[in-house]
């Protein structure tokens, strides 16, 4: 999947707000994402089909109704390539700097 | 009012690669941190989620088999009684081939609202979708999200 579509994606503060509310309350409608939104629904389909591009909602229908769900497997992703990768090392260069240090001690 | 999750990942594989993955417990434990799904898939099977250390994690039946493209299967955890109390989950995994990619989705369900079986499932496919997706494009799973 794009990396790109996602990072794109998530660096506008709209549609963080719209995985917010999902994140809330799950397998919402187009509507009820609509309330309290300080925009047209236009505005806010077309962040929804952003979000759907970059996988980060899941739309399903459920009798005539389209429902949106949240997806956090490709942030699990990110997270795992830019940030777990970098917390191990660093764990791993503190565990290293114990030993030397203890290995000073004595 | 259920409670439920839909989590989508797209795999650069085959429908049947993907299935083997799932379905076979010598693949899935590489990927899904040392757990497997033992069962003979027929439906109506008997189904568990199983570790490595035989620990019994989750039971339940096989209720829909359609290989290489979806399975479905009745879940119930057993080892924390207040998500036991709340009873039979449903699982479904469906593998849809787009172009190159293969399309895993995987909705997890439960009768009731503000499931905690469901709050807690939530959590982990994540990272049991994202090591499977390594393991199948790279070779090499996930290690286990401990550290983040």
């Amino acid at each position: 999947m794009n990396m790109d579509a996602v990072f794109k994606a998530l660096a506008d503060p709209t549609r963080r707000q719209l995985l917010d509310r999902l994140h809330a309350r799950n397998g919402q409608t187009l509507n009820e994402l609509c309330e309290k939104m300080d925009m047209s629904r236009q505005a806010v389909t077309k962040h929804l089909a952003l979000l759907e591009a970059a996988n980060l909602i899941v739309v399903q229908w459920q009798g005539r109704e389209k429902l949106h769900y949240i997806n956090p497997v490709p942030i699990h992703e990110i997270a795992e390539r830019w940030i777990c990768k970098f917390e191990r090392g660093r764990l791993a260069v503190l565990s290293d700097l114990k030993k030397k240090l203890e290995r000073e001690d004595r | 009012m259920n409670s439920n999750f839909v989590y989508v990942t797209y795999i650069r594989t085959t429908p049947e690669k993907a299935w083997e993955a799932l379905t076979k417990p010598e693949f899935t434990r590489q990927f899904w941190f040392g757990i497997a799904q033992e069962t003979t898939w027929q439906p109506g099977a008997e189904w568990k989620l199983v570790g490595s250390e035989g620990k019994v994690y989750d039971t339940g039946e096989v209720l829909e088999r359609e290989p290489p493209h979806r399975y479905v299967v009745k879940w119930r955890n057993e080892f924390r009684p207040e998500l036991k109390d709340e009873g039979y989950s449903r699982c479904t995994m469906e593998l849809v081939q787009e172009g190159e990619l293969v399309k895993l989705t995987c909705t997890h369900t439960i009768e009731r609202e503000n499931s905690k079986l469901i709050g807690a499932v939530s959590g982990g496919w994540p990272a049991v979708l994202s090591s499977l997706k390594s393991l199948l494009e790279t070779g090499k799973p996930l290690p286990r999200p401990t550290t983040c």
